[in-house]
């Protein structure tokens, strides 16, 4: 599976930097999510309760940072377990790029597989699930970091 | 007795009152006091170690009774799942077994194979417990492409090559030779796509241990319970077999693949014996698509060597055959002993050279599927028979009719092991051409081109070889069961008739047509007939229903016992009217004494046997109870003319089946009703396999058509109105001169279809499933 998606936030491109390396940031914008915590230097553990299609269930995600240049870009690699509803595993690209007036443009890049029955029932829905969740993810990370800004 | 309810009478099914009132038992409908309820942990992952088990949190989910793996079987000493039927390579060395054990002990080798078992209080506990389970599975590449897994990763590691066996049939030289002399050659290079069996009841199982009497009580939806306790005695030794009954009850369809023993219900009834409760477990959806054995699955080269006239002289036929990760219980002999000796089909083809390689991929078992073997030899046969008469520009139907074994050929010996006993295929073509109106196909097809769409007729001439047979010839083959059926026919006191049969009915209507068969020889009314079937508690050691078997093989079996029922009723009767037992004649249900007005009605005997108040006693036991084995002399050969017309839209690429004519020669016919549904069933699913079903993995092994979102069954809207017919040449050699028709629609259809699509499109080639996407493509080619 790929996927490549681009998002504009609000903020200046050091402090998306920040947030978006802030587990407690994360843990209020990652839709399902409950808990994140840091496992070592660069490296997380997310609790998310997340749905695909009739495939329900809570996933356990390793992430490790890697290829960190600040505050442009870094690679997550994620190993997400969601026990009787399967795996899925990969990698994402993520840079930061600074636009006109106080914005950064976030683009990340998807490549990844998913296992078991995510696979066997979702496979037609990982795609539009994903992007969902990117989308609802960015958007309370626009309000997220907009708040603590005081805009 | 030939009223409207004996043999060859269209009686409505007895079955079908309770299916379609709801009030069907099937082995979900049954509970036992205490029950508790089995989930299987399966693999995500096509090919993984299994490092570690931690089942400490699934333990301490609430309402979660046990957690069981395959290393508690393996300790407990229970065996793993066999293949019954060796099956030896070209250098004479038997197939290469890797171990099998119910639920894996050390690593994974399909998506959907189970690791563990958890027992709840309730199905949610366990499904509770299950999601609770953590392993530590490591990742190993997955060999999932047939077609280049010879020279893959090694899967087990005692099967090289990932191998089971490289098997031949057939004179190699002569066929050579055949080719050599060739003025045309048809080569051909075609995939059967892997189907999933799909029977509207999942597999289930309730499992229950008495520990009064030592006995187990197995409820599953088996074809098959005798054998279904033969393994779980002989091999998974979970307790000998008279402490073991199994019981099918209503069974809703099997197609193949409930013939087999699973992991489930091996674990249901040893996890029952364990705890001292009663198990109960029942797939879902999704698990059936994952771990009921999957069918077909081939990649063939065939080539068709002919004379100038269109004779054939040669055939040969290479062919990788898909298992799966491991060898299902008959697995090993559908794409042998069910497929290459069916490579003769109708023809007299001299030369024929076979050659099967079985591999193993990370994928679920497969094994027998409707048709078993049968369906991938006619579809070959059938393809390349098309093929060279569009290249040598020969009448499709003209150059079979060439090749046809005359009906004055027959006792005819393939040079593919088999003799056919009759047939008349000519008969069948003739009839079905005339339904099909093939005169007229040339003005249908201009009308379909003058309105933008491509029309096409495809024919199929299938042979089968059913009610597989005999056992002495089969075992010296390698199977590890023999192949008869047995019958019992119990007179009652009154003159009712309570039969007993080894085979198992989930859908093939026994009920009704042995009825029927009892009730014309025994002129008893049929209402007056029960019959009893899938319970080994009830019947004495049988082979159940698989191969169209059960009224050729076990509808003998009761016809024999039928037999020793009125000898003994003539003897009988001959005592009590004083007359010379030879001169009593029994008909219609009255025992005449010749040259005298004296009779005897069957109850009246019947009762006599129970109350032998004037009765032989010296002579003769009392009671009217007769049991019959029977082990046919031969295979019976159903024979068919399938021919398929579609009608293409180059811009959507849909097929549309715009008519369907099956004429089939089942020899005769007991309930000419049933067997044409029998036959529509099987043509939906050749049907099915042709435009539209397919097992997909995708290339890490992981099942992508895995729901009903993603794998196609047939609808209605799918098929036409089919014309079906039949022709008969009555089976040479069982008392009711039939020959089976379970498999029969599955087995032709495939071909005509396919055939029919490429003619449409004029091209020598489309993969199946033919979908529209496919179709599409191949119109813009």
């Amino acid at each position: 599976m790929e996927q490549t998606g681009e998002y504009t936030v609000p903020a200046s491109r050091e402090r998306v930097w920040e947030a978006l390396n802030d587990p407690e940031v994360l843990e209020r914008c990652v839709e399902g999510c409950r808990s994140m915590t840091v496992t070592g230097e660069g490296e997380f553990e997310a609790v998310v309760a997340a749905k695909v299609g009739p495939v329900k269930a809570t996933f356990t995600a390793a992430i490790e940072l890697h290829d960190v240049i600040a505050p442009e870009s870094y690679r997550l690699q994620v190993g997400v377990k969601g026990g009787a509803a399967g795996f899925a595993k990969g990698s994402a690209a993520v840079q930061l790029a600074e636009c006109s007036g106080d914005e950064t443009r976030l683009t990340y890049h998807i490549e990844g597989s998913i296992g078991g029955k995510l696979a066997q029932i979702g496979s037609r829905l990982v795609q539009a699930a994903a992007r969902k969740m990117a989308a609802s993810f960015f958007e309370r990370f626009a309000v997220d970091i907009g708040r603590s800004q005081g805009v | 007795m030939a009223n409207e309810t004996g043999i060859g009478a269209a009686v409505k099914r007895k079955e079908d009152a309770r299916f379609i009132t709801g009030a069907g038992r099937y082995t979900d409908d049954i509970g036992a006091h205490g029950q508790t309820y089995a989930v299987f942990a399966r693999s995500p992952h096509a090919r993984a170690k299994l490092n570690g088990l931690d089942s400490g949190a699934a333990l301490a989910t609430e309402g979660v009774v046990a957690v069981f793996t395959g290393a508690d079987l393996q300790a407990d000493g229970i065996g793993d799942l066999p293949c019954g039927w060796t099956v030896h390579s070209k250098d004479g060395e038997p197939m290469v077994v890797p171990a099998h054990p119910p639920i894996a002990v050390d690593k994974v080798n399909y998506v959907g194979e189970p690791y563990a078992v958890v027992i709840g209080e309730s199905l949610e506990a366990a499904k509770n417990g299950a999601e609770a389970l953590e392993a530590d599975f490591e990742e190993l590449p997955a060999v999932v492409d047939l077609a280049s897994a010879a020279s893959a990763d090694q899967i087990h590691e005692n099967v090289p090559n990932n191998q089971t066996y490289d098997w031949e049939l057939g004179d190699k030289a002569a066929t050579d030779a055949a080719f050599a002399e060739a003025h045309h050659i048809s080569t051909l290079e075609i995939v059967n796509n892997r189907l999933i069996p799909n029977a509207i009841e999942p597999r289930a199982a309730l499992g229950e241990y008495d520990a009064a009497s030592g006995l187990y009580t197995l409820h599953t939806t088996s074809q098959n319970p005798h054998l279904e306790r033969l393994v779980l005695a002989a091999f998974v030794q979970i307790a000998p077999e008279a402490r073991l009954r199994v019981i099918s009850p209503d069974v809703g369809g099997g197609f193949g693949s409930k013939i087999f023993v699973y992991a489930e219900e091996t674990a249901v009834i040893w996890a029952a014996g364990k705890l001292r409760r009663p198990v109960k477990w029942r797939a879902e959806r999704s698990e059936s698509f994952l771990a009921d054995a999957h069918g077909r699955d081939h990649v063939t080269k065939a080539e068709l060597a002919l004379a100038e006239d269109g004779t054939f002289l040669g055939l040969r036929v290479k062919t990788l055959a898909n298992m799966g990760a491991y060898l299902s219980t008959f697995a090993s002999s559908v794409p042998t002993y069910l497929y290459g000796t069916l490579m003769a089909g109708q023809y007299k083809t001299p030369a024929i050279y076979v050659e099967v390689q079985s591999l193993f991929t990370n994928t679920a078992p497969v094994d027998a599927y409707r048709g078993a073997g049968r369906p991938e030899a006619t579809y070959v046969l059938e393809r390349i028979v098309e093929t060279a008469a569009r290249e040598m520009g020969i009448d499709p139907a003209e150059l079979r009719r060439r090749n046809f074994i005359a009906p004055s050929d027959f006792p005819y010996e393939t040079p593919v092991a088999l003799t056919y006993d009759t047939g008349d295929y000519e008969a069948s073509l003739a009839k079905a051409l005339e339904h099909a109106d093939y005169a007229g196909f040339g003005a249908r097809k201009a009308a379909s081109e003058a309105a933008g769409k491509k029309r096409g007729i495809g024919f199929s001439c299938y042979i089968e070889a059913c009610g597989l047979a005999p056992s002495q010839v089969a075992i010296s083959l390698g199977a590890g069961v023999g192949l008869f059926e047995v019958g019992e026919v119990r007179v009652d006191v009154t003159g009712s008739v309570t039969v007993v049969t080894g085979s198992h009915s989930h859908g093939q209507s026994h009920e009704t047509t042995f009825a029927q068969i009892i009730s014309d020889r025994l002129g008893v009314p049929f209402e007056n007939v029960t019959v009893l079937h899938g319970d080994t508690g009830r019947s004495d050691y049988a082979l159940g229903t698989y191969g169209s078997r059960s009224l050729a093989v076990g509808g003998s079996a009761l016809i024999k016992a039928t037999d020793k029922i009125i000898a003994k009723g003539k003897k009988i009767a001959a005592h009590m009217l004083e007359a010379e037992e030879e001169k009593v004649d029994f008909a219609d249900g009255t025992f005449t004494v010749a040259d005298s007005n004296q009779s005897l009605t069957f109850p009246e005997v019947a009762f006599a046997a129970y109350v032998p108040a004037n009765y032989p006693l010296e002579e003769l036991e009392p009671g009217l109870s007769e049991k019959a084995f029977y082990d046919p002399p031969n295979f019976t050969y159903p024979a068919g003319a399938h021919i398929c017309e579609v009608e293409i839209d180059p811009a959507t690429g849909v097929v549309d089946i715009t008519s369907f004519v099956a004429v089939d020669d089942f020899g005769h016919v007991v309930n000419p009703m049933i067997v044409e549904g029998q036959v529509h069933g099987g043509l939906a699913q050749g049907i099915g396999q042709a435009l539209l079903e397919h097992g997909v993995y995708d290339e890490t092994g992981q099942l992508v058509s895995g729901s009903y979102m993603d794998y196609t069954m047939p609808r209605a809207d799918d098929l036409p109105s089919f014309t079906v017919d039949t022709t008969v040449t009555p089976c040479t050699h069982n008392p009711l001169g039939v020959k089976g028709c379970g498999e029969a629609g599955a087995i032709g259809s495939t071909a005509a279809v396919m055939n029919a699509v490429t003619n449409a499109l004029g091209v020598a080639s489309v993969p199946m499933p033919a979908t529209p996407e496919t179709v599409w493509r191949a119109a813009q080619a």
